[in-house]
């Protein structure tokens, strides 16, 4: 099949997959359960897409210290909670990342 | 000079809430534009998929199985399943969007990815009221889009110039850290939190990102099991 085929009809499917809550949100009116539910869909999805990023390094399930991944994780959630800095997260996420890479 | 109300206002906080996450995207786009060149794509076919499909994890799993000469139906329910995760961003932005005319959906529609929900939802959560958000959607989108492109180009005519040893991917997951923080604001968020984070190691494993749909439908379940305790 022609690449261009195969672009095009994922692009419009994931266009439909993205819109289809936005578009469809003003017909129907969702469940009490389902609206309550809503609330925890950016903690789920940000937390599901951040706990892989750290548990795993180089390839490999590491739940231990000798994971810098991890270590710089944790650190940098204490300074979030500390300072609610998305700059500050980052700077000292990065610096102890860096730091513990080059020692382990 | 405050002026939070003012729609190009809201527009440049959009571009500068993006920023931190381009750290990550940067050296994706580039990895992406290079996967693709040795997959056999041309130029032209690389970077117009960043723009026809924009979906980085979908477009390298595009790249590698067309490399494997997969038939095209396949790869595109791959693609699509890859995909199915931004349904759960779509109805979680939904409520905030329902006002607005047709074409401004389709265009945050278009432009709605991980990195531009994360930023986007964040901000519609924050306490203030303000009515010009959209515009605030409308900038992170576009910045994250603007840097796809270029990110693409750069990885198809230059090839890898950052060393992938920086570990310059590391500020995506620091960025997603600052931004959920401050909304763990009570138990069930906290419950919420803890076993998606956990589920999502359990469910690594599964195969086209559907570990993080799995992770994320069993930590909002226990999130409303909490909250009716």
């Amino acid at each position: 099949m022609n690449i261009w085929i195969v672009m095009i009809a994922l692009g419009l499917l994931t266009f439909v997959t993205r819109l289809s809550f936005i578009a469809l949100m003003e017909r129907i009116r969702l469940p009490a359960i389902l609206q309550r539910a809503l609330r925890f869909v950016p903690i789920a999805v940000l937390c599901a897409i951040i706990a892989p990023e750290l548990g795993f390094y180089k390839e490999n399930l590491s739940l231990s210290i000798t994971n810098p991944r991890l270590l710089a994780g944790l650190v940098a959630t204490m300074v979030a909670f500390r300072t609610k800095s998305v700059i500050w997260t980052i700077a000292i996420g990065m610096a102890v990342f860096w730091i513990l890479k080059s020692w382990l | 000079m405050d002026t939070p109300h003012i729609p190009s206002h809201q527009f440049w906080q959009g571009v500068r809430a993006e920023l931190p996450i381009l750290l990550g995207v940067v050296p994706f786009g580039m990895i992406y534009g290079i996967l693709a060149l040795s997959a056999g794509l041309s130029p032209l076919d690389a970077q117009a998929m960043s723009s026809v499909v924009f979906g980085g994890s979908s477009q390298f799993m595009t790249a590698k199985l067309v490399s494997a000469a997969t038939p095209g139906i396949v790869i595109i329910v791959t693609g699509f399943v890859i995909n199915l995760r931004h349904a759960l961003y779509s109805a979680s932005l939904a409520p905030y969007t329902r006002h607005l005319p047709p074409a401004w959906k389709a265009v945050l529609a278009y432009l709605l990815t991980d990195e531009m929900y994360a930023v986007t939802i964040v901000n519609y959560l924050s306490q203030e009221e303000i009515t010009h958000k959209h515009w605030f959607a409308l900038g992170s989108g576009l910045m994250l889009w603007t840097s796809w492109q270029l990110s693409t180009a750069v990885g198809i005519f230059l090839g890898s110039q950052i060393p992938s040893s920086w570990g310059l991917d590391f500020a995506l997951p620091l960025t997603f850290i600052a931004l959920v923080v401050p909304v763990l604001r009570d138990r069930s968020a906290f419950v919420t939190a803890i076993v998606a984070s956990l589920a999502a190691l359990l469910f690594f494993g599964l195969p086209f990102k559907l570990g993080l749909l799995a992770a994320a439908f069993t930590a909002i379940a226990c999130g409303l099991w909490s909250e009716k305790k």
